[in-house]
């Protein structure tokens, strides 16, 4: 196995450490004269142990203690950096299993490494640095990558399911684990009611994220994958607003009775803290979005804003006395569409990796230290309380799923089948949340703290271990049509052709919401947020670099040769070849399936591919990219054919995102740089849009008054800026050819864009009238006229 | 607001027992309906006649109706929904408030930019070469994507076929192959499909060979290309019913 291989050889770091700690212990003196680095470290360990005071002013002096904490964070973390490699090195290896169990395999190796050395482990965590560092960026990972759209439309259904299941979870726990604890045999009864409570409340924070990866892979509906994903986004909110309320009601209860009025108070603010916090996130989105509108001269400070802004929203609310997750989720969740519109591509990446790095390190951090206590004597077993824990959390968890879905299922369009309900209740798996709050548990309120520590560790390593590794095999077999492995190569094909057929008719018929208020506010963002919060000049969007990112040079040989060699793209194909044309072998058909099933495009998919650990390269867009190109080929072929193309017209709305640049320019001079862009493969033109957009905007008249076949659609709501034209679509191939030449040779400002309609939400009102452009014919169109300039291009 | 009132008139035309299907599943084929006219479901594949162009004053009369009370003529509320919905998508598309839909239209959708079928997906809306197609043929074509309901199967076998039945699901696949409409895949037909959906790492060897195979696999009577009746044997293990269906489109 990989993973073992793996392990050893990254613990071998660690104990190579260790056993020359042995050995500089075990040597008598100190060799001042050592000064290579890789000795450093045991030095540092003995000089931290050895006592002896050195009045001298030595040459070589060492003060590990000054560096532990640090130094040794930093060891944890690039041992799990390493052990991560490894655990992606064998690809099968992540499909097995989550990789939260990696990372709490290399916190119980680094807590056996620490337990046996008998080294004082740095106080990674308390309570304050658990909520003031590693929480936050943990939160913020996950609002920020929500997606937002199923997210809206689900909205419903999720915060049903997501308050109210935590809540029961919590009290069902609690209260039955506290009937337990009234039988005397278990030696329970100095546990109460509150504590049980505060326990109940703490196990029940579920951190489901890991089996998004399983359903990922599995294909699961969407509606099901937001249950998942709202969950895991809500539900450390809810449960750390009640375990803080908790907290306060087992102090209160140390001095004084708690009163009917208190639990009312408790539960007013419950909805306060949690609406609070919600409030002040939104807020503090709004302001951010504002200020990155005019950021684009120094857009090296727009991650910092983005960064700063949503954890201001965090302390802030916590000053108050709010849910700071709360607010930290929905700052992120209200400020990303604005902001990806707003920041320079390069920061656009940088937030992303940035946010993705800080959770992990976060809860790379957590889970080792999970680890570490562990391993060690600090526990107390108690088999009925352990036991029962397990088995409530399972009860309680299958409960709350099928009350409450049964419940919501009796309003929603489109219920949740059993099965999906089955997947929830088995998706129940407790994570770094759970073991960071029990972890905190003042040990002056909770005299039996070790007990509950070791309970949620039982139920992290159960839940994580066996429901997160049997999940995947349960996902595929209730999915049946997943068990019918033996296809042919045409089930194989027309499959696939018929998922495309599927997602490409869907497109068709739009999204449909079922909330007036998503359109409200949609009409409400196009006609005012969208004027405040966003820049005038459209920023480029991901697809643009991403269209950069193949060499346009080379893209634009292929589009002129009409071949897409097939060495374009350097991807290693090992695919064997199969020689003559005889009878099918089994063989054959598996080789041919194989090529079929690697290479055949991936139906796009609605929800973006989420993976808590980390970023996926986009496939999506190398692969959507791929077949733009081609099928402008094949535009172009249906064009020579005599299939009218209707003449494109570039429209100017604030939903357009370009898909590459211009293939010329009205000013020769613009030609040029751009010829220039093309040659140096510039990864990024701030300038460029803008050029195009008042070069679009200067031709207009001028194609008005030289085609008379233009008709000036009429200008829509939205006034003169999206004004837009279209050529009536000739009906003769001979005026559609000769339309054609004329077009080429007039300057014509054919930048290529789509709207990004998956993103910015289904038809609305607002989006009927606005314009989209149509980046098909622009781009037909745009070969041509690319074509009567190609000298220009040959001769750089 | 032409388009409210096609659907006005649309469902006004048909007589309540039958109307709730009509559309989707093609049961509107009682010869009182005006509507009988343009909805010949038997052959789902023919170019729509064209619709006749509403007179003015029924389209106004239409117009200061809200939209979202039709009449009545749908009974069960969720099909009717979609039908609103759908209608409230293809006003959407239509850019110009022509009334109609052209590729042009159906090309500006973004997500169908980069589906590697987006082409022969909208030439699927243009039967014969039509130029454009109205709310009706629209929603035509869409009804092969509706779910297949229990009710569904226990239907009069005197009524035609309804659009979303396995068959019919499975024939407006193949129509995306047969370019030529000769009832058959041939196997330079099969190479353009796996052109389109092949990522371009695999070369243009591989592919013909590929090609060459897949027909092979499928044919049965030897004449070298896949016929429909080949075509759905070789699908026959599959769950069409559930491939090709939208749920949005119940």
């Amino acid at each position: 196995m990989a993973l073992q291989m793996f392990m050893t050889f990254g613990s071998w770091n660690c104990l190579l450490l260790l056993v020359a700690l042995e050995y500089s212990k075990a040597s008598s003196d100190v060799n001042e004269s050592a000064n290579s680095t890789a000795q450093h470290a045991p030095n540092a360990w003995f000089a931290a142990s050895s006592s002896e005071p050195d009045e001298r002013i030595s040459v070589f002096e060492l003060d590990y203690d000054y560096v532990q904490i640090p130094y040794e964070v930093t060891l944890w973390i690039l041992l799990a950096s390493l052990a991560k490699i490894g655990f992606h090195l064998y690809h099968k290896l992540p499909g097995l299993m989550p990789e939260s169990c990696l990372l709490i395999l290399v916190g119980a190796l680094v807590g056996g490494i620490i337990f046996g050395t008998d080294h004082k482990s740095p106080p990674v965590m308390d309570s304050s640095i658990y909520f003031l560092y590693l929480l936050p960026p943990i939160v913020l990972e996950g609002g920020y990558f929500m997606p937002t759209r199923p997210f809206f439309e689900n909205i419903g259904s999720i915060l049903w399911w997501a308050v109210l299941g935590a809540l029961i979870n919590a009290l069902g726990i609690g209260l039955s684990l506290y009937l337990i604890c009234q039988v005397q045999a278990f030696g329970l009864g100095d546990v109460n009611l509150l504590q049980n409570l505060l326990f109940g409340s703490l196990i029940s924070a579920v951190d489901p994220v890991a089996v998004l990866a399983v359903f990922e892979e599995a294909r699961v509906n969407e509606q099901l994958y937001m249950m998942i994903f709202g969950e895991a986004l809500l539900n450390d909110g809810i449960t750390v607003v009640l375990y803080n309320m908790l907290i306060a009601f087992t102090k209160m209860h140390k001095f004084e009775d708690i009163e009917p009025v208190d639990i009312l108070a408790g539960c007013a603010r419950f909805i306060i803290v949690g609406v609070g916090g919600v409030m002040f996130g939104i807020v503090f989105g709004f302001i951010s979005a504002f200020i990155t509108r005019f950021t684009q001269n120094i857009s090296a400070i727009e991650p910092l804003i983005v960064f700063m802004f949503s954890y201001l929203s965090y302390l802030a609310a916590e000053t108050l006395y709010l849910s700071g997750i709360l607010a930290i989720t929905a700052c992120a969740v209200t400020m990303k569409k604005y902001v990806e519109e707003n920041v320079s591509q390069t920061s656009y990446t940088t937030i992303k990796y940035f946010m993705k790095m800080l959770s992990s390190v976060s809860e790379t951090l957590i889970f080792i230290f999970m680890g570490v206590s562990t391993v060690g004597k600090n526990h107390e077993w108690n088999w009925a309380f352990i036991c029962f824990t397990l088995a409530f959390c399972q009860i309680w968890r299958a409960i709350s799923v099928f009350a409450l879905f049964y419940v919501s299922n009796q309003f929603r369009t489109f219920p949740f089948s059993i099965k999906d309900q089955c997947i929830i209740f088995y998706s129940g798996v407790r994570g770094a949340g759970s073991f960071s709050l029990a972890f905190l548990l003042p040990l002056s309120l909770f005299p039996r703290k070790k007990m509950f520590v070791t309970a949620t560790l039982v139920v992290i390593y159960f839940t994580v271990f066996i429901q997160g590794i049997t999940i995947g095999p349960l996902v595929r077999y209730l999915d049946v049509k997943k068990t019918n492995k033996k296809e042919s190569i045409n089930e194989e094909l027309h499959i696939r052709l018929m998922d495309h057929l599927k997602a490409g008719i869907e497109d068709v018929c739009g999204h449909w919401s079922h909330y007036q208020v998503r359109d409200k506010f949609k009409k409400f963002d196009h006609r005012y947020l969208r004027k405040i919060l966003i820049r005038e000049n459209l920023p480029k969007s991901s697809i643009v670099s991403l269209y950069k990112k193949l060499e346009m040079k080379q893209a634009i040989e292929m589009v002129e040769t009409g071949i897409l060699s097939s060495t374009a793209f350097s991807i290693p194909h090992q695919a064997q070849r199969i020689q003559g044309i005889k009878r099918l072998s089994p063989e054959d058909v598996e080789s041919i399936r194989d090529i079929l099933t690697c290479n055949m495009y991936q139906v796009r998919q609605r929800t973006l591919s989420y993976n808590k650990y980390n970023l996926k390269p986009q496939t999506s867009e190398k692969q959507a990219k791929e077949i733009l190109i081609r099928r402008q080929n094949t535009l172009r072929e249906s064009m020579r054919k005599g299939h009218s193309l209707p003449w494109g017209k570039p429209a100017g709305t604030k939903n357009i995102r370009y898909l590459s640049f211009p293939y010329g320019n009205p000013q020769s001079a613009g030609r040029d740089t751009r010829a220039a862009g093309f040659s140096d493969d510039d990864g990024s033109n701030p300038g460029s849009p803008s050029i195009t957009f008042s070069a679009h905007s200067r031709i207009r008249s001028l194609q008005k008054q030289q085609a008379p076949e233009i008709i000036p659609m009429k200008s829509l709501r939205r006034g003169g800026k999206t004004l837009s034209f279209g050529y009536q679509r000739s009906t003769s191939q001979e005026e559609h050819m000769g339309g054609s030449r004329r077009v080429a040779l007039r300057p014509k400002p054919p930048f290529h864009a789509v709207d990004e309609e998956g993103e910015s939400g289904g038809e609305s009102e607002g989006e009927a009238f606005a314009v989209r452009s149509r980046w098909t014919t622009d781009r037909g169109h745009g070969r041509d006229y690319h074509r009567s300039h190609s000298p220009l291009l040959q001769r750089k | 607001m032409e388009g409210i009132a096609s659907v006005l008139w649309f469902s006004g035309g048909c007589e309540p027992p039958e109307s709730r299907n009509w559309i989707f599943a093609g049961s509107c084929h009682s010869p009182s309906t005006p509507a009988n006219s343009t909805l010949r479901d038997d052959c789902p594949f023919q170019p729509p006649p064209a619709v006749p162009r509403l007179p003015g004053p029924l389209g106004r009369v239409s117009g200061a109706r809200p939209a979202a009370s039709p009449p009545t003529p749908f009974p069960p509320a969720v099909s009717q929904a979609s039908l609103l919905r759908l209608h409230h998508r293809f006003r959407a598309l239509d850019r110009n408030k022509k009334g109609y839909l052209s590729r042009m239209d159906l090309q500006q959708i973004g997500a169908l930019a980069v589906n590697p079928l987006g082409d022969r997906i909208i030439e699927s809306f243009f039967p014969n070469g039509s130029q454009r197609v109205d709310f009706p043929g629209f929603v035509r074509v869409l009804a092969h994507f509706r779910p297949v309901e229990d009710e569904d199967t226990d239907q009069d076998p005197k009524k035609p076929e309804p659009l979303n039945s396995r068959r019919n699901k499975l024939h407006y696949a193949f129509q995306l192959y047969d370019l030529d409409r000769d009832g058959k895949i041939s196997r330079h037909e099969m190479l353009q499909v796996l052109r389109l959906m092949v990522g371009v790492q695999v070369t243009e060897e591989q592919l013909e060979n590929i090609a060459d195979r897949t027909v092979q696999e499928a044919d049965e009577d030897g004449d070298g290309a896949v016929s429909f009746l080949e075509f759905t044997k070789s699908l026959e293990k599959m769950d069409v019913e559930q491939k090709m269906s939208i749920r949005i489109l119940k």
